[in-house]
């Protein structure tokens, strides 16, 4: 199997007098979940449609499983979901798929199998014009599955849906990946792609300002730890002194750390006693990071 | 590459029949069709002609105009409407080319044309035929023009897709059609019309006239239908215009169209960045 299942290198894209991609560069290896995040207009659905060879890039060279983007070797390798698609509301469930399959080269026995996966065989046989945000997003979903692909490039797939659609849709994504797709997810929900992702890439104004694991770029950025402490009412402001933390009201008091000095800090509260009945520690979150780099000047 | 083809052209024809423009394409090629026959029925017995020669005559005026109308009507929103919708994108990351897209579209509002074409034509004659007879003659003008009409179609669905591709968005499609309707149909010929009455009879009329109006292809379908059968030409009144040419003028026109169509209709689309 290759090392890189989607390579991107020093791709930029110029709109008139308007970069809107400059040098973006991003490996995603065979299995393994990527999530694009950035504002509206930072550039991830441009780079998408260019690995897809539907917008041509100003400069740089990608290789989808070493093929050029909009090659039929690399257009059989991709599959797509665009950012909140609309089929042809004429059509049914069924019918849509059938299309792709066939578009595809896939057998259309695939079909039923693959409309049971993502739950949509009571409405296969329904009109589209019939079905839901989250049926619409189920059945792209579906027709990303066909023909196992080797990328896939997913665009906000879970914008607009309920919680449990989203839980299910991530399960797909997971399974996608341990048959050893590349997936790539273009994301605003920072939240929900922390746990769902191996790593994390962030676009401001169509640069990539990080690309790292969660865990290296919050020991990287250096962004504190949170530690919330509960005191005895008696005994608030001597813990807030004793700890060097700010009280923020009768009985709590606030306290930032580096990550390296978290057990240090544990180790003092808990000398404090009776003093401190409870506390918390919050790690840096996505939210904090993604602010962070997506303020940071580009180096 | 022709199993794509025909997976594209049985998606787009299914949904021509479930949006009703496959019914509602046949029935006003019906209703005009049977109006303007039995309207056009009196003067049989003056010009020595049986009545579906006239009824010809007549329904190659109302081609002129419905044929291209019809045609852009079906093909202008298909690409345009498709990128703004999201679809274009889709289905463009499959392995499936440009001009495989165009002519799936092509084959199925093709198809949709000829059923509205067959039956429209095809009513009115038979009603024509019950009632003041047919020769051989006029059934064979009949054919003409039926297949005529669909290639005169044919043409402009490609210009269709061409001006889809073209415009950024459904809405500027539509003006752009009409405006293409309006001039292949109207303006062009209001235009040579004035230029006959200028020239006074002069070079003009007689050598470049016949061959702008053939350049045209609604008005090459005219031409073509009225050339090929005197007597549709006696019918028409327009036999003056189409002796001042070779019989393959109006023909070659059409046909040429065609392939032009896609031709631009293929590089437009080739310019979309869905």
């Amino acid at each position: 199997m290759r090392d890189d299942a989607l390579r991107i290198e020093g791709v930029s894209k110029q709109r008139g007098a308007l970069a809107v991609l400059s040098d973006v560069s991003l490996v995603v290896r065979p299995g393994e979940r990527v999530a694009l995040l950035g504002h509206n207009g930072a550039g991830k659905s441009t780079l998408m449609k260019i690995v897809l060879g539907l917008v041509r890039a100003s400069g740089g060279t990608i290789a989808v499983m070493g093929a050029a983007p909009g090659t039929v070797a690399a257009r059989r390798a991709t599959a797509y979901l665009p950012e909140a698609v609309a089929f042809h509301k004429a059509l049914t469930g069924r019918e849509q798929l059938t299309l792709f399959a066939k578009l595809s080269g896939v057998s259309r026995t695939v079909v039923a199998a693959l409309l049971e996966r993502v739950g949509l065989t009571d409405a296969a046989d329904r009109r589209l014009g019939t079905y839901s945000k989250g049926m619409r997003q189920r059945l792209g979903m579906a027709q990303v599955l066909l023909g196992k692909p080797s990328v896939a490039l997913l665009d906000e797939p879970t914008s607009g849906l309920d919680p449990a659609s989203r839980h299910e849709l991530y399960a797909i994504i997971d399974e996608l990946a341990a048959a050893g797709t590349a997936v790539l997810i273009a994301s605003h929900a920072l939240t929900e792609v922390e746990a769902r992702t191996e790593r994390i890439a962030i676009m401001k104004d169509g640069r990539l300002v990080a690309d790292d694991t969660l865990a290296n770029l919050s020991a990287r950025a250096g962004l504190p730890t949170r530690i919330r402490i509960t005191a005895t009412d008696a005994e608030a402001d001597r813990v807030a002194e004793a700890l060097g933390g700010t009280r923020i009201n009768g009985r709590t008091v606030d306290l930032l750390c580096q990550t390296s000095g978290k057990l240090d800090r544990v180790k003092r509260i808990m000398s404090l006693g009776d003093a401190v009945t409870d506390f918390d520690i919050s790690p840096p979150k996505l939210e904090d990071l993604y602010r962070h780099y997506s303020s940071e000047k580009p180096q | 590459m022709i199993g794509r083809i025909l997976a594209v052209a049985g998606t787009e024809f299914r949904i021509a029949l479930r949006n009703r423009w496959v019914l509602m394409a046949t029935l006003i090629m019906v209703l005009f069709a049977l109006a303007l026959t039995l309207a056009g029925s009196a003067p049989t017995g003056a010009l020595g002609v049986d009545m579906l020669t006239i009824a010809v005559a007549s329904m190659t005026t109302l081609s002129v105009y419905l044929s291209p109308l019809l045609a852009l009507m079906i093909s202008f929103d298909s690409i345009a409407g498709e990128a703004e919708r999201g679809g274009l994108a889709l289905i463009l990351s499959y392995p499936v080319s440009r001009a495989e897209i165009l002519l799936g579209k092509f084959t199925a509002h093709l198809a949709a044309l000829a059923i509205a074409m067959v039956i429209g034509f095809g009513a009115a004659g038979l009603v024509t035929a019950l009632l003041g007879g047919a020769g051989q003659a006029s059934l064979i003008a009949l054919l003409r023009l039926v297949l005529t009409s669909i290639l005169l179609g044919a043409v402009f669905l490609a210009l269709g897709y061409a001006l889809s591709a073209m415009s950024g968005s459904s809405t500027a499609a539509a003006g752009l059609s009409a405006g293409a309707w309006l001039v292949f149909v109207v303006l062009f010929d209001l235009g040579l019309l004035g230029a006959i009455v200028l020239d006074g009879g002069g070079v003009f009329t007689q050598h470049v006239f016949p061959w702008l109006m053939t350049a045209n292809p609604a008005d090459a379908l005219r031409l073509w239908n009225i050339g090929a059968a005197d007597s549709v030409a006696v019918a028409s009144g327009l036999s003056g215009a189409t002796s001042a040419l070779p019989a393959w003028a109006a023909p070659a026109s059409l046909l040429l169209w065609l392939p032009l169509g896609f031709i631009l209709a293929r590089l437009s689309f080739g310019r979309v960045e869905p």
